[in-house]
């Protein structure tokens, strides 16, 4: 399986992590290896039914009641810059 | 004294022929006496302290379980309020919890006394421990060799007889891959028997937490603590737990034990393989009935894991963003800069490179011929064990392929590295419990040798099968009681 910069530029792009130009022949390599292992998967029919979890068991029901403090402020506490009970980014639009 | 069990410190402290506080000590000035083993990313002194002093009242009073006053650490993925969580990374270098994981919770309320927070693989993404922000950890029988990962840091306080037991999380080994390379025993728990609550996630439907200690008995201990239903965790079963501990005297007699063909295939180190043999043979003369089995789709394992875990790692670690806490880059030009370079800067290579991984695997146009698959082959693997456990009661074969590696051995090939877990992914694919224990040495040139890992896995909720076995084996052998460099 061999993997084009171009490629590892988009997926880079969707899993927001920067990349360099100089890490892209590195990092296409390793990928490429990486999924060749899954190509190892074929054999397996389509008329197996696919597992995501290890227990077939529905979401448990929970009685709808408020149990949730206001932990507002020692959440905040962790972010790099708030101001006002907000979090605080670059301005996304001029 | 810290190298002693979990049992005998607990009787002792009933005697009163020592306390908390003074276990406490004896960690600490361990601790800081083998320091170069980097097993600790965060010790609490100050906090442990508290802890063995309350450990002392409680004992004093007569009102204390069997881990009350017992040094222990817990894995650095543990959220613990007021002392950091780093999970190994930058990008939660200065990252202080505001609430504490079910595992604290239940540890403290059983009065053990937390000695610090442990090295892993970042994210607990590795098995050597060399994927760490703090720095490889040491095997305390081999400087020169990995203690596995990503439970390496537990693994090494233990073996080293810093503390009596620690927690650890395994995803595709991480729990049992550490605890063989170390010669300790090592728990993964049956997936929701014990709460994920403020555990942090690395791959959702494979993340189990569990114990590292000296031997079954302790794990049990240990599990009877930890185990049990959480509403705040939706994956949290409901299902009562077994006396793990009364179970302990179960004998062997009559257990068929299954000799899955493909774990003792060509891969094995004639080392390995023949310390296996040993323990088998030792089995079987405790009663066991050893069956040969197959499990016919053992080689999709390795393949279906290295797409699932990275997909769900991909998506969980999306959380990550430089905004709400953690890692963020200085000066950042827009929010998509603020974004890609604050993980850039936080997440280390092996974690950035799953997350491609993952993010390709998940992405339009692959998501059926990558993740679709693998979620096919994690159902012929699940059914692999389902078949089995037709035929037998327990499966048995060696933890791992090889002995401990050298450090830098396989950090330049990370598939060489992914194939260390060939006989521990499986398991949390299918999610069952299983268990490494020490079943023997490989000389080396040394001297001392190398511990090798013996691996039972258990149908679901079977742990108490699985350590009730483990401990008959350990009553009539003495591995894991043999300690590094003493």
């Amino acid at each position: 399986m061999s993997i084009d910069h171009a490629t590892v530029r988009h997926i880079a792009r969707l899993a927001r992590l920067a990349v360099a130009e100089e890490e892209l022949p590195r990092l296409a390599g390793e990928l490429g290896r990486v999924l060749e292992l899954a190509d190892q998967l074929a054999v397996t029919g389509a008329d197996v039914e696919p597992m995501a979890h290890p227990h077939e068991q529905t979401l448990a029901w929970r009685p709808d009641l408020v149990t949730e403090t206001d932990r507002a402020d020692a959440l905040l506490a962790l972010a790099p810059e708030t101001r006002g009970g907000l979090y605080l980014v670059p301005k996304v639009i001029e | 004294m810290a190298s002693r069990t979990v049992a005998q410190l607990a009787q002792d402290l009933r005697a009163q022929r020592t306390s908390a506080a003074a276990l406490l000590d004896a960690s600490l000035a361990r601790a800081d006496a083998l320091a170069a083993l980097n097993a600790f990313i965060t010790v609490d002194a100050t906090g442990a302290r508290a802890a063995a002093a309350r450990a002392d009242a409680s004992l004093q009073q007569g009102r204390a379980s069997a881990l009350c006053g017992i040094p222990f650490a817990h894995k650095d993925i543990f959220c613990t309020s007021g002392i950091r969580t780093t999970c190994a990374s930058r990008m939660l270098g200065n990252f202080v919890a505001p609430y504490d994981a079910a595992a604290v919770e239940r540890l403290r309320d059983n009065g053990a006394v937390m000695l610090g927070k442990t090295n892993m693989d970042e994210f607990a993404m590795g098995s050597s421990n060399e994927n760490s922000a703090f720095g490889p950890v040491r095997n305390p029988w081999d400087a020169a060799r990995v203690p596995g990962g990503s439970s390496g840091g537990s693994a090494a306080a233990v073996a080293a007889g810093i503390v009596s037991f620690a927690t650890g999380t395994d995803t595709g080994g991480s729990i049992r891959q550490p605890a063989a390379f170390c010669g300790i025993t090592g728990l993964k728990p049956t997936y929701g028997r014990v709460s994920r609550w403020g555990m942090i996630a690395f791959a959702s439907s494979l993340d189990c937490g569990g114990v590292l200690a000296r031997s079954a008995e302790d794990c049990a201990h240990v599990l009877a603590a930890m185990a049990g239903h959480d509403a705040r965790d939706a994956t949290s079963v409901e299902r009562p737990c077994d006396d793990y501990v009364a179970a302990l005297s179960t004998t062997l007699k009559g257990i068929r034990v299954g000799i899955a063909r493909e774990y003792l295939g060509a891969g094995v180190e004639a080392g390995v393989a023949a310390a296996v043999q040993a323990a088998l043979a030792q089995l079987e003369k405790l009663g066991a009935r050893l069956v040969d089995i197959t499990l016919p789709n053992a080689a999709l394992a390795i393949p279906a894991y290295y797409v699932i875990a990275p997909a769900e790692a991909s998506s969980n670690l999306a959380r990550y963003d430089g905004v709400r806490y953690g890692q963020r880059c200085a000066e950042p030009k827009s929010l998509e800069d603020l974004y890609t370079r604050s993980r850039a800067e936080g997440f280390g290579a092996e974690v950035q490179r799953r997350i491609l991984v993952g993010t390709y695997a998940l992405s339009a146009g692959y998501y059926d011929a990558y993740y679709l698959r693998a979620q096919r082959a994690r159902r012929l693997i699940a059914n692999d064990f389902v078949e089995a456990f037709t035929q037998v009661d327990l499966i048995a074969g060696p933890t791992t392929p090889t002995t401990a590696f050298r450090l830098g051995e396989k950090t330049g090939d990370p598939l060489a590295m992914y194939a260390a877990d060939v006989n521990t992914v499986a398991v949390n694919l299918a999610g069952l419990p299983a268990i490494s224990l020490p079943a023997g040495f490989v000389p080396t040139e040394s001297g001392v040798g190398l511990p090798v890992g013996l691996q039972l896995i258990a149908p679901a909720f079977a742990e108490a099968r699985l350590l009730a076995a483990a401990h008959q084996f350990q009553q009539a052998t003495d591995f894991h009681l043999r300690e590094p460099g003493s």
